[in-house]
């Protein structure tokens, strides 16, 4: 093939997808290691990439240690109630320590911060989040990456991590092809930082037709952390733990400062509020300990998000739909409606645009909320991803292999969507672990672990053959046909999508079947999840556009299958509203109150699944 | 399609071909005009529209569930600083104008090289500290948060 190969050799830390965890990797690893060669890979440009491209109008994760406002370890207490149980506490008392910090440099590099003119703190949005002009978050801290990497590579899909020839189970680098060139890129590393995101569309979305690019998280997320780590060998956790969130209807639009800024409140469709009418029930389900619904006033728990969602659903179901968001009082204040427009306009155009189109005012009509399809993510209100070793002076022994965020993998740390067990981090919290992995990543090199790394001329050809396959396979077969989209020999990264997503949403409880699965659906799932595997080979595509889109299916389908596995594992419901196990309905601490932690075998692609232990590190109070 | 372009005020300068994180906007060979390849792979994310010189990006709600006849128009200006959208509703009842600050420092001045600070000594190294911190962290002199500063202590008793 006519496509040139190009090599950037010596570099010690590749940055892997610059999003909000990539370009904090990349700012940080400069400090801690000045003479050392940093590189980024990027699908995009990182100016505007990953799920922050449009913007962003609060910052989910700041403690105000500073102001008094709230220590680490009141995060960990709050993220692990919010996840039922289920988080790496170490790993988030390590963000949350941090995490100020990041915040605070935000502000000096130009971030509008909103200030409470009383209290002269930021103004916050809830008791987590505070609130910005964030439009140009990501241009910002795109401006610190730069300013730290020696080379910013865009456009570059990296769909394969390399393994070093000479050491088994240790990184060596990653290739990809140039989106706009098609050339092959080949980025010889010892240390690779992997912030390529989350998964948006594995399951399929609400929206159809031209609007299937409408989904909550962006389109462009393809679970490309998850994919290149899996294949690399990394142990996954709580790759179960999808996000299923209530929006505003179709737009997707963000509910968080209507809630807790604006005040807003969800009713049914006969105007009543349905909510607490769901938890007695659900409580007999999961437990006193996650839902009191007679002392909850008491112990001032929150409720958990899947259990709202859970209410939601069963309302709906019950035939009192739609639910809805009432505007309609807060929105009388001028400058609550301005915010309420402003939160759109900063994070998710398309609910204004939709609002525009349908002639929605939300001052004298509530708008419809709905439940999204499920989204696999590490760093938002759900913990999927690698099992990586957290900070040395909190860290018990199984959580602890030397490198900070550093996988099972040797030489390969994550950030962001792509490190498990740390729901709550959100954008600051990303960036905040992109540092600790860039700091840690830094101190393997000059411990010396990453000496005498090999990468073989086979692996790079063997890789480059199976890169372009897909525009192989479209060229020996597509004159076959007169023409179209319908061949006998090959489907198209498009068509090959849509059978991911009516799989997963029919065999692992996306919203066609209202979240729920069993044992024998997850069963039979798999089995087709494997014929799929089986045409994956046979994924032709057009040009360098459709290759991009054959590579990113790829991430997807490995993302799903973990999920499958994992999902398939846990024989309880752990998060009603998120997902639904039918033939386990009940939450099940006795025997799973655990992580999770899966093993995809790099030669057969088997999978092998553990429990492993859950510390709590802080206490109740 | 979410996006399109106003033919005749392109001039193919490609920076929306440059932005697109979804990779959708392309120029057309012929026309060498930009247009979106991909609707259904637009998020309405804007970024293309905001990056185009001449105004020549607009974008129309999603045909599965928008009617026509609205406009979402948006002005982003890195010198000012600030970021300007007008709705205009379809029934033409509701007509807003909004402003909001995109940074409040002129662009990349405030961002510190980190190659040209002093460099960490091994005592920074070998704790759990980043770089500005813990300075940055409580913005006083406050150390950084262990289990015991805190008054933690590992809770005995592990779950398996
Ligand atoms: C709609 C929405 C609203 C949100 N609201 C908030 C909020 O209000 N406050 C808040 O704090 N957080 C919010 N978040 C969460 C926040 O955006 C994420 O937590 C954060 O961006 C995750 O960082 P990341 O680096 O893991 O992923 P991302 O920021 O998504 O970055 C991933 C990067 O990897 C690149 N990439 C992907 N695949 C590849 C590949 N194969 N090769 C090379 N590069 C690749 C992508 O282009 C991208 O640049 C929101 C997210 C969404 C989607
Ligand atoms: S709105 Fe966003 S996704 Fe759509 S074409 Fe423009 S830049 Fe691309
Ligand atoms: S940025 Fe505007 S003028 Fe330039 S190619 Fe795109 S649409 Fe045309």
């Amino acid at each position: 093939m006519a496509y040139k190969t190009i090599i950037e050799d010596d570099i010690d830390v590749l940055v892997a997808g610059a999003g909000l965890g990539g370009t904090g990797a990349a700012f940080e690893a400069r400090y801690w290691g000045k003479d050392k060669k940093i590189v980024i890979a990027e699908k995009a440009n990182i100016d505007r990439s990953g799920a922050v491209a449009q913007g962003l109008y609060a910052i989910n994760c700041y403690m105000g240690t500073r102001w008094g406002e709230n220590n680490p370890e009141d995060h960990v207490r709050y993220a692990r109630m919010d996840l039922m149980g289920m988080v790496r506490e170490d790993l988030a008392f390590d963000m949350a320590r941090h995490v100020d910090s990041a915040v605070h440099q935000f502000e000096e590099w130009g971030l509008p911060l909103m200030k409470d003119p009383k209290k002269g703190t930021y103004m916050r949005e809830g008791r987590w989040q505070i609130m910005i002009h964030g439009e140009s978050y990501k241009p910002i801290v795109a401006e610190a990456a730069k300013k730290s990497a020696d080379k910013v590579f865009n456009r570059i899909c990296v769909t394969h991590l390399l393994m070093d020839d000479g050491k088994e189970n240790r990184v060596a680098g990653a290739v990809g092809f140039n989106v706009r060139t098609g050339n092959y890129h080949v980025f010889k590393s010892k240390t690779v930082i992997c912030g390529a995101g989350g998964a948006s569309n594995i399951f399929k979305p609400r929206s159809v037709g031209e609007g299937a690019g409408r989904v909550w998280y962006a389109p462009w997320s393809s679970g490309s952390a998850y994919g290149l780590m899996i294949e690399a060998g990394a142990k996954m956790t709580q790759m179960e733990n999808r996000i299923v969130l209530a929006r505003f209807k179709d737009g997707y639009g963000p509910v968080g400062a209507y809630f807790l800024h604006l005040k807003t409140y969800t009713q049914n469709g006969l105007g009543e509020e349905y909510e607490s009418k769901w938890f007695p029930k659900l409580t007999e389900m999961v437990g006193k300990e996650y839902l009191d619904t007679e002392g909850q006033h008491l112990s001032h728990k929150p409720i958990p998000t899947c259990l709202r969602n859970h209410a939601f659903i069963s309302e709906v179901n019950a035939g009192r739909g739609p639910i809805h968001m009432v505007t309609m009082e807060a929105f009388q204040d001028p400058h609550l409606e301005e915010i309420g427009w402003h939160n759109f306009l900063g994070m998710t155009v398309g609910q204004a645009v939709l609002w525009a189109a349908t002639d929605v005012d939300p001052k004298y009509e509530n708008p419809e909320l709905t439940t999204s399809e499920p989204y696999v993510m590490g760093s938002h209100a759900t913990g999927c991803g690698a099992w990586c070793s957290g900070p040395e002076d909190v860290s018990p022994d199984e959580y602890f292999w030397g490198y900070n965020r550093m996988t099972t993998v040797e030489g390969l740390f994550g950030a962001g969507d792509a490190v498990g067990g740390t729901p709550h981090a959100f954008s600051s919290g990303s960036f905040t672990e992109g540092r600790l992995a860039a700091k840690a990543a830094c101190k393997y090199i000059d411990d010396g672990k990453a000496e005498g790394i090999r990468v073989s001329e086979k692996q790079i050809e063997d890789l480059k053959t199976r890169i372009y396959k897909p525009l192989e396979t479209h060229r020996v077969y597509s004159n076959e046909v007169v023409a179209g989209s319908v061949n006998p020999n090959f489907i198209n990264p498009r068509q090959g999508l849509d059978r991911l997503q009516k799989l997963m949403d029919e065999y692992c409880g996306g919203f066609g079947v209202n979240y729920m699965t069993n044992e024998k659906l997850l069963q039979i799932g798999l089995k087709k999840m494997k014929l799929l595997e089986e045409d994956m080979e046979k994924i032709a595509a057009e040009d360098i556009h459709e290759l991009l889109r054959a590579w990113e299916l790829h991430h997807r389908v490995r993302t799903s299958e973990s999920v499958f596995q994992h999902t398939l594992f846990r024989k309880e419901t752990r998060w009603p509203g998120y997902y639904y196990r039918g033939d386990a309905m009940k939450l099940d601490d006795q025997n799973w109150h655990v992580l999770t932690v899966s093993h995809r075998d790099r030669k057969t692609g088997e999978y092998t699944m553990e429990k492993a232990p859950l510390y709590h590190l802080v206490g109740d109070e | 399609m979410p996006t399109f372009v106003y033919m005749t005020r392109c001039d193919g300068c490609g920076q929306c071909v440059d932005i697109c994180p979804s990779d959708i906007m392309h120029i057309d060979k012929t026309l060498r005009r930009a247009y979106n390849i991909e609707p259904n792979m637009c998020w309405e994310c804007y970024s293309c529209v905001k990056a185009c010189p001449h105004q020549a990006i607009d974008v129309r709600g999603y045909a599965d569930f928008a009617p026509l006849g609205h406009s979402v128009r948006v002005l982003r200006d890195e010198e000012k600083g600030t970021i300007a959208w007008r709705i205009k509703f379809r029934n033409g009842k509701k007509d807003m104008e909004l402003l909001a600050p995109i940074t409040t420092k002129p662009w990349g001045t405030a961002i510190p090289q980190l190659a040209s600070e002093a460099s960490p000594g091994n005592e920074m190294r070998d704790s759990e500290l980043l770089f500005n911190e813990p300075k940055y962290i409580r913005m006083d002199e406050g150390g950084l948060h262990t289990l015991e500063s805190n008054g933690l202590k590992l809770k005995e008793g592990v779950y398996y």
